[in-house]
């Protein structure tokens, strides 16, 4: 758990004055925090470590790292459960586009 | 366990060690000091791809691996308190403290849940205000900013069933400490690569200056593993020793700056107990009194919890480097993955966890004896480079 894993910002928004943003690993899509790189845009590529960006990469970085860390079976954080803002219990996977 | 001719940058892998031969006079030990690193050379067993003479050690670089038992037991104490919803990152669930481990305690009823990102515990102690939400802050610099981010939002939120039993440590207190520590054998170090893109790497000049020990930040991949073990080597055998960076495509000397200032604000430095190694003088995060309200420690009385490490494990002599896991006479017999006895098994980036991961408790050499099994270059190869084949340098990925 102490690497940062990059991924692909398809979302940004708001969540309670937060800067917040969908980011896709792979074909998993999870949230992330974008407070503490407030410059990220769209479609750019950051290393996020337990729902928060710490640094941009770009793309070719990114997806070498990614197959880095795929070989070395350290993903698996991002098949933690999905906690819903209202829900009581936490039980939706994360999603699998396609 | 893979070998030159299956990496992708098998190439570039075979010039970094002939470079290292073609540099190295003498012996040198080495340490790594971070569980992504511990686990890449281990999988992929970089270590025995190095030219004979040059060691590497495993570091203090799993997060999980020390944070201390007593805490873990604090942990459980609270977890099993019928208010408390207890969240943890998913590793520490399976760390066992005295009596059990989260799961058990899961199983047995308690509300423990794995969260994904420090947030998700807002979320949780919103839906649930009659409970008391605890989350497990546990981490290296990494992970605090994350850590960081929760207790400040709790603040502001005002959500105040929530609060965090604080268990970070910090890199370079460790490096410290183990460069002052009787018999230390460690004579260069590959720092940190993620804990840096956080922090950067100025606070590591003053200890590489005393010391007069190269540090360079390294990242986790194979290439930038061997590369940065190269960048070491040159320093020793030039007699140099500064704080380099391998892994400059990633961080640069400053860090992540915002990441850093909300850190300063949420936590200040003290003394923490490292599993293994024991306490080490301003090692760690604690809150600030600011958000003391927040602090678990505080909320709940859990008497001191005397705790006894068993006697044979050697975790602390491999977390100094020195010794390593088949020094162990309980490596992958009375102490296995399933039955951790010490710091170093009780995770998977953990030195002895990873050597037995991938098989080498079922070598009696401790594998060691390898280093003779790598294709392609070996020392007979020094000086007969073809005149166009330039010698490898830091700069050309």
């Amino acid at each position: 758990m102490c690497l940062a894993i990059p991924g692909k910002v398809v979302n940004t928004y708001d969540q309670r004055g937060l800067r917040m943003a969908k980011v896709q690993f792979g074909g998993i899509v999870r949230e992330a925090c974008l407070e503490y790189v407030p410059e990220t845009q769209i479609g750019e590529y950051v290393l996020v470590h337990v729902g928060f960006a710490i640094s941009r990469v770009d793309e070719a970085e990114a997806e070498r790292t990614y197959q880095a860390l795929k070989d070395l079976d350290q993903l698996t954080e991002l098949e933690s459960p999905i906690v819903e803002e209202t829900a009581e219990r936490e039980t939706r996977r994360p999603t699998r586009p396609g | 366990m893979k070998y030159l001719d299956e990496y992708r940058d098998g190439d570039i892998a075979a010039k970094i060690v002939a470079e290292m031969r073609r540099v190295q006079t003498r012996a040198w030990v080495l340490m790594e000091v971070c569980g992504g690193q511990t686990h890449s050379i281990v999988k992929n067993g970089l270590d025995h791809l190095l030219p004979e003479g040059v060691e590497l050690v495993h570091g203090p670089g799993c997060p999980v691996c020390v944070t201390p038992l007593e805490m873990i037991d604090k942990a459980h104490a609270i977890a099993r308190l019928p208010n408390v919803i207890f969240c943890s990152f998913g590793d520490m669930l399976r760390v066992p403290g005295s009596d059990g481990d989260l799961f058990s305690i899961k199983s047995l009823g308690g509300d423990v849940r794995i969260v994904y990102s420090p947030l998700d515990c807002l979320k949780i102690a919103r839906a649930n205000p009659e409970k008391q939400v605890v989350f497990f802050a546990i981490g290296f610099e990494t992970t605090a900013p994350a850590n960081a981010m929760l207790a400040w939002r709790a603040r502001e939120e005002q959500v105040n069933n929530l609060s965090l039993l604080v268990s970070h440590v910090l890199v370079p207190p460790a490096l410290e400490a183990i460069l002052s520590a009787a018999g230390n054998r460690v004579q260069g170090f590959l720092g940190p690569g993620h804990v840096c893109a956080v922090m950067g790497y100025s606070e590591y000049d003053p200890i590489s200056d005393r010391h007069h020990v190269p540090i360079v930040i390294t990242g986790f991949e194979p290439m930038d593993i061997l590369e940065g073990t190269l960048m070491t080597i040159k320093q020793l055998e030039e007699g140099r020793a500064t704080v380099e960076n391998q892994y400059s495509r990633i961080l640069d000397r400053r860090g992540n700056l915002p990441a850093q200032q909300l850190i300063g604000k949420v936590f200040e430095v003290g003394d923490r107990k490292w599993r293994g190694i024991g306490t080490i003088p301003r090692s760690g995060y604690h809150l600030r009194d600011e958000f003391s309200r927040y602090d678990a420690e505080k909320l709940y009385e859990v008497a001191e919890i005397a705790t006894l490490e068993p006697e044979i494990c050697i975790s602390g002599e491999i977390l100094r480097g020195i010794k390593k896991p088949h020094d162990c006479a309980a490596f992958g017999t009375l102490c296995n993955p399933q039955h951790p006895l010490g710091a170093t098994m009780v995770s998977a980036e953990g030195a002895c966890a990873a050597y037995y991961a991938y098989g080498r408790h079922l070598n009696p050499q401790g594998a060691d004896a390898l280093h003779q099994i790598v294709p392609g270059s070996t020392p007979n190869d020094i000086g007969i480079q073809s005149p166009g084949e330039r010698e490898y340098s830091h700069g050309s990925r």
